[in-house]
């Protein structure tokens, strides 16, 4: 007796009933410009998702930053500024001021963020402008090819950074999270990742909280997520995530940092 | 209706001008010889008289990308500064002519190179004029002489700025900006309530595309399309706004050209060399670009000479001598480093350098 067993078509997958994540429909068709195994396409497909549930697209203006997502606005479907590297806060600043009652939002890499735009950073969070933050850390320059970042670990090659990161004459690895944390502007500050479906579930509802702060109108939600840069690493994007785990996530690790005006813990 | 007259300093003047001007928002750092620009419009509280919007920022750099986003918006910006500030700007300014955001920028000019002086200078017009920023654009440059032209030129600025959707300087100076004059001030303008959805980003509602604000092409082709997209821009204010001021310049057989302050110590010296029976005329240029070309290539076949009479070491001297294109000589004289000559001290230079030789 012949067993037929009938080859299972993709079609037959792809049910509602199967669903368990989906490319959200203010991704555009745009094919990504990311490295595989990169976080940037992940996190941008949360933001996506987050702007469609919350229904705001028609008053939600992002603002890209210089780095690998300087292409952002190519891949989420709403209106953009592109900001000068850096300076994006500052953008961000000018936008919501003459427009208090949209949702705005910078995203931005630890170049941008922490070295260039430290200035900014820390000053939009100081005063409290009412805006999201999304900042993704890879501990490395990546759209640049690799060189060494603020974030970057200590004894961490880079490609300006060869023997690894001397502190002594290169600097310290800075947390600019917890920093801002202190500062009496942020609202909301919290630290996640993408590369497990558990922590996209977090991110996702640490990003939604972080747009949804907005109508508070009670200072800067910043969410950083720690990410990995297999291709700026030089690894493949499996090892990349183990080395982040087994290496950024000890330096700079995962949780709430501030929760609603407070300090935690 | 009544008109109304306030004795001014040039900064205030550009301040109570911002508000009355309909401007949405200003942006900026204290500098001298221009913090007035910043104090007045603090005490004016213009949220109340306007809803307009005033924040100092942490720095220049932050100044001009706050610039940056409320002008994407579609608002009516201003901001102002002094050179070293303006220094700061470049960057931003060369973003936002390239993503091609309207806006007003005063620059209140101060003796420089470096940190320089606070006395006031004309130093800055090649940076001004020639870009200053990086890569291939102009902002549109407006020159006051006068108080009245500081408040003058803010609404006019915001007009050329939106009809060219480029960035427009008020190249002034800390005599003009510190000098107090008679102003007649203009009516409010009302703060706009619409905005062009052709490329504002407000957030995208269904009836229209999405904009997206950007200075970047990284596809070269598309680039350079962009670049004639603004040199097309360059090429229509070239025909279109070209403004300038002719003083006795009929029969003149001499010329000086000088804008801003040292076109008004220029008018004097006009007098001084018509009392010594020379026939001598000034042309004001009021737009710095476009510079009154035309109207120089053609000056050159009736007059003999021409001094460019700046508060510099000779900068616009250069697009005289291009204007005229070796027909006649050129001349340069002025102080500078935050020193201004007097009358006397241009009649001298101009006998020496153009009248006798
Ligand atoms: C004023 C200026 N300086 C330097 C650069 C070059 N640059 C482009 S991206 C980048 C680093 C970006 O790194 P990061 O912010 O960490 O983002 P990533 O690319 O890793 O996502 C640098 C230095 C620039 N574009 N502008």
């Amino acid at each position: 007796m012949s067993i037929h067993v009938k080859s299972m078509d993709v079609k037959d997958i792809i049910k509602e009933e199967n669903l368990v994540y989906r490319k959200s429909p203010l991704m555009t068709d745009n094919v990504l410009s990311y490295c595989p195994g990169c976080g940037h396409g992940t996190v941008h497909n949360i933001i996506a998702e987050v702007i469609e549930e919350l229904g705001i697209q028609s008053n939600t203006i992002g603002v890209a930053p210089v780095g690998c997502s300087v292409l952002a606005y190519e891949f989420i479907h709403i209106d953009w500024l592109q900001a000068a590297h850096g300076r994006a806060p500052a953008v961000a600043t000018g936008l919501k001021r003459v427009m208090p009652d949209k949702y705005i939002f910078t995203y931005q890499g630890d170049g941008d963020l922490a070295a260039i735009g430290t200035n900014e950073t820390i000053h939009v969070c100081n005063r409290g402008e009412h805006i999201t933050i999304i900042f993704i850390n890879n501990g490395i320059y990546g759209m640049t090819g690799g060189q060494m970042a603020p974030t970057t670990l200590e004894g961490m090659v880079s490609s300006t950074s060869p023997y690894g990161r001397d502190v002594s004459t290169m600097g310290n690895p800075i947390k600019i999270t917890e920093l801002v944390a202190q500062l009496p502007g942020t609202y909301y500050v919290t630290r996640q990742a993408v590369h497990k479906p558990g922590n996209v579930r977090k991110t996702k509802k640490a990003i939604r909280k972080a747009f949804e702060n907005q109508e508070l109108k009670k200072g800067v939600s910043f969410v950083e997520v720690v990410s990995n840069c297999n291709s700026g690493w030089k690894m493949t994007p499996v090892k990349a995530n183990k080395w982040m785990e087994e290496n950024m996530f000890v330096f700079y690790p995962l949780g709430d940092i501030k929760v609603d005006g407070e300090l935690v813990k | 209706m009544k008109k109304e007259f306030r004795l001014l300093k040039g900064n205030e003047a550009v301040a109570e001008a911002a508000i009355r001007a309909g401007a949405d928002a200003y942006f900026g750092y204290p500098i001298t010889p221009q913090s007035e620009v910043l104090e007045y419009l603090m005490l004016e509280k213009p949220e109340e008289r306007t809803g307009m919007v005033v924040l100092q920022a942490e720095s220049e750099l932050a100044a001009i990308n706050m610039v940056f986003g409320a002008a994407g918006a579609g608002r009516r910006v201003i901001t102002s500064s002094s050179s070293p500030g303006i220094s700061l700007f470049q960057e931003g300014i060369s973003y936002i002519a390239s993503a091609e955001l309207p806006c007003v920028i005063v620059n209140v000019v101060r003796g420089g190179p470096g940190l320089g002086t606070i006395q006031p200078s004309q130093a800055d017009y090649f940076q001004a004029t020639k870009g200053g920023g990086h890569g291939d654009y102009h902002m549109l440059v407006l020159a006051p002489a006068f108080v009245q032209e500081m408040a003058d030129f803010v609404p006019l600025g915001f007009k050329l700025a939106f009809k060219y959707r480029t960035p427009v300087m008020i190249l002034t100076d800390g005599l003009i900006g510190q000098m107090m004059e008679k102003v007649e001030l203009f009516e409010q303008i009302p703060r706009a309530t619409e905005f062009d959805q052709d490329w504002v980003a407000t957030g995208k509602t269904p009836d229209r595309e999405r904009n997206i604000i950007t200075s970047l092409d990284l596809q070269a082709d598309q680039m350079e399309k962009r670049n004639h997209r603004l040199q097309a821009k360059y090429k229509k204010m070239q025909e279109e706004e070209v403004r300038f001021e002719e003083i006795a310049c009929e029969d003149a057989e001499y010329l000086m050209v000088a804008y801003g302050s040292s076109a008004r110590i220029c008018q004097k010296t006009v007098q001084l060399a018509r009392d010594r029976g020379i026939k001598a005329g000034l042309l004001r240029p009021i737009t710095l670009y476009p510079f009154p070309s035309n109207y120089l290539q053609a000056k050159a076949e009736t007059v003999k000479g021409i001094l460019s009479v700046e508060m510099n070491a000779g900068q616009m001297i250069e697009d005289v001598r291009l204007a005229v294109n070796g027909k006649i000589p050129v001349e340069h004289y002025g102080r500078f480093g935050g020193m201004v000559h007097s009358p006397n001290e241009v009649m001298e230079a101009f006998e020496e350098k153009i009248v006798k030789p």
